[in-house]
């Protein structure tokens, strides 16, 4: 028997998440697998379409129904950065008004201690590096969207075009 | 000498490497590029990286919780 190798060295991603958390992996995956010389292509559909938004500033993460998530204070003496709150708060004060925005800003200033790229900086290293950024033609429809909420510089298809790029990679990812 | 430098420090993962990444596109074959960075899984990215792209990983070297490489870019 022989096995067919994959005839091009290419990567296929599919982001379906737009929370900021999620919005981290499709970037830091492609924008790497492209410095390392392969094809990249990422489809965003559904939430994941959110990520190629002219205004970023909307993506948010919450901790509601996510206990993984821990929740530690990005400032303060090292003895109370260290303690993990999570286990602490219960899931249901994630539904007060005005947490996810608590949340997402206490998860924004950890990252920026943390010296961590931003969604902005790494999609454009993304574009610089030539990966293909298609957005979703029927979820823009879906969600009201129009091409000027968009970034420049991407472009726009549907999942038969997924398909058949995909078709060709021998990395295909589904985040 | 290394006549390309790339600084890093301070930066995460993957910075080190799209930096690193970027300054290679810019050179000649041949040409060395330094990478000074503190991102502790950075020795792990630059063999991988070198393994994959075929740039040679001349050296690297922990210093004082620093980290550096040194990559001949491909012919």
């Amino acid at each position: 028997m022989t096995i067919e190798t994959p005839h091009k060295n290419g990567m296929t991603i599919i982001a379906s998440k737009g929370t900021l958390d999620w919005a981290f992996p499709p970037f830091i995956v492609g924008s790497t697998a492209a410095a390392m010389g392969k094809e990249v292509t990422i489809f965003f559909t559904f939430y994941g379409l959110g990520l190629l938004l002219k205004d970023l500033s909307g993506l948010r993460v919450s901790p509601q129904g996510n206990p993984a998530m821990p929740m530690k204070m990005p400032f303060g003496p090292q003895w109370l950065q260290k303690i993990d709150f999570a286990p602490k708060i219960p899931n249901i004060m994630w539904n007060v008004p005005g947490m996810e925005l608590f949340a997402t800003s206490m998860m924004k200033k950890t990252m920026k201690k943390n010296n961590i790229a931003t969604i902005e900086e790494l999609r454009g290293v993304c574009l610089e590096m030539g990966v293909k950024l298609i957005a979703c033609e029927m979820t823009i429809g879906m969600f009201g969207y129009t091409r000027e909420d968009f970034i420049d510089g991407i472009e726009y298809a549907g999942a038969a075009t997924y398909l058949d790029i995909a078709q060709g990679s021998n990395h295909d990812l589904f985040i | 000498m290394a006549q390309h430098i790339v600084d890093a420090t301070g930066l995460n993962c993957p910075m080190p490497i799209l930096k690193a990444k970027q300054a290679l596109a810019k050179m000649n074959a041949k040409e060395t590029l330094r990478v000074i960075c503190t991102d502790k899984g950075s020795t792990k990215d630059f063999i991988a990286f070198c393994h994959q792209t075929g740039n040679i990983l001349l050296s690297n070297e922990e210093k004082d919780g620093q980290f550096i490489f040194n990559i001949e870019k491909a012919a």
